[in-house]
């Protein structure tokens, strides 16, 4: 018994040190990436070991939510609008303020060694635990209970704030449209009068690959970018074609349709 | 036994760590994600005190600062893609029209 209990221990030692040196590395690697997905992707790694980290800790609600709200819808919602503002838009190195960064790091670290200090002089004892089912088989049921009963009030001022904040989501983000909507007859005009009426060749159409990255290869043997979608050139490992797209579809929505 | 202390110099850490990038980074959406960063090190210091003290009481704080982070970040990804329509870009020294 008393040998089981010593490797669980050890177990949850073992397991907390991994994850602090896997949460911590990823969080160094959040802040240096340079380009947001990354950052996103790190973050992902320091919620989900934070997660098991809640469990460990006897907290197996928290964990779960942790897992399902943070990573599963924070991170996705992330993940979404950096699709909106732009995956290739990658942080700018210039220092609008010079020497920020080494004034950002000395106060960090300074932060770090007052906040360490403060810890190591507090007198942190064992673990007092007089409720220990609360942290384990129970924890759903003592939660519920508190959040019902003591809580309640808080709980109640959240779901306001949840209401206020979807309500101010969509004011944000909606957009009023400045002018009306082109008809399909105002369309077809300007097809015509544009310089190529014709349907355009589809990515890889009679190219070498059948990929859609691919451009399509023309009747007298040149390729014509102009249907490769313009988020699949920076990103495509083949030689960049010397002619620039003249027109394509991104840049006929964006005339017709501003945001 | 992993002590409450060693989750509490963890989630100062991760704080140190998100309150930099805060500092250093100019993309407003990495910037969001440090804090983010810094709102998960405050829930796991919550968690370790619940432990330390042996009551639920921070467990129900933590989940309450997942609730407000949840609806911060829906707000603030608002705003930035409000402002990514009208000025084209993400970085925080584009919004500089109240500057001055």
């Amino acid at each position: 018994m008393l040998l089981a209990a010593g490797a669980a221990t050890a177990t949850q030692e073992t397991t907390f040190w991994v994850l602090a040196i896997i949460a911590g590395f990823a969080g160094l690697g959040m802040v240096a990436a340079r380009k947001a997905v990354h950052c996103a992707v790190f973050l992902a790694v320091v919620m989900l070991s934070l997660a098991v980290l809640y469990a460990l800790a006897g907290a197996p609600f928290l964990a779960f939510v942790q897992v399902i709200v943070y990573t599963g819808a924070v991170l996705m919602l992330f993940l979404f609008v950096l699709m909106i503002v732009g995956v290739t838009s990658s942080d700018a190195l210039v220092e609008t303020i010079r020497g920020q960064r080494v004034w950002a790091i000395l106060t960090a670290i300074g932060m770090l060694v007052l906040l360490l200090l403060i810890i190591g002089h507090a007198a942190i004892g064992p673990v007092g635990s007089p409720s220990a089912t609360n942290f384990g088989v129970s924890n759903i049921s003592g939660l519920a209970e508190l959040i019902f009963t003591r809580y309640v009030f808080p709980f109640e001022v959240t779901s306001a704030l949840l209401i206020t904040a979807a309500l101010g989501a969509m004011v944000l983000a909606h957009r009023e449209r400045t002018r009306p909507k082109p008809t399909q007859k105002e369309l077809s005009i300007r097809r015509i009068a544009s310089s190529d009426p014709a349907p355009l060749p589809g990515p890889g159409t009679y190219a070498q690959h059948n990929a859609a990255d691919m451009p399509a290869l023309l009747p007298d043997g040149s390729n014509s970018e102009l249907l490769v979608s313009t988020s699949m050139v920076p990103r495509a490992d083949r030689p960049q074609v010397t002619a620039p797209p003249t027109r394509t579809e991104a840049d006929v929505s964006a005339e017709e349709d501003p945001w | 036994m992993v002590s409450p202390a060693h989750y509490i110099a963890l989630a100062v850490i991760l704080f140190v760590i998100g309150a930099v990038g805060v500092l250093v980074r100019r993309n407003a959406i990495v910037i969001f994600m440090c804090v983010e960063l810094m709102l998960n090190a405050a829930n796991l210091a919550f968690v370790g005190f619940s432990r330390l003290h042996g009551t639920l009481d921070g467990q129900v704080i933590a989940f309450f600062v997942m609730v407000v982070a949840a609806a911060e970040v829906v707000v603030g990804l608002a705003i930035i893609t409000s402002i990514y329509r009208t000025r084209r870009s993400a970085s925080v020294d584009d919004a500089n029209l109240l500057k001055y």
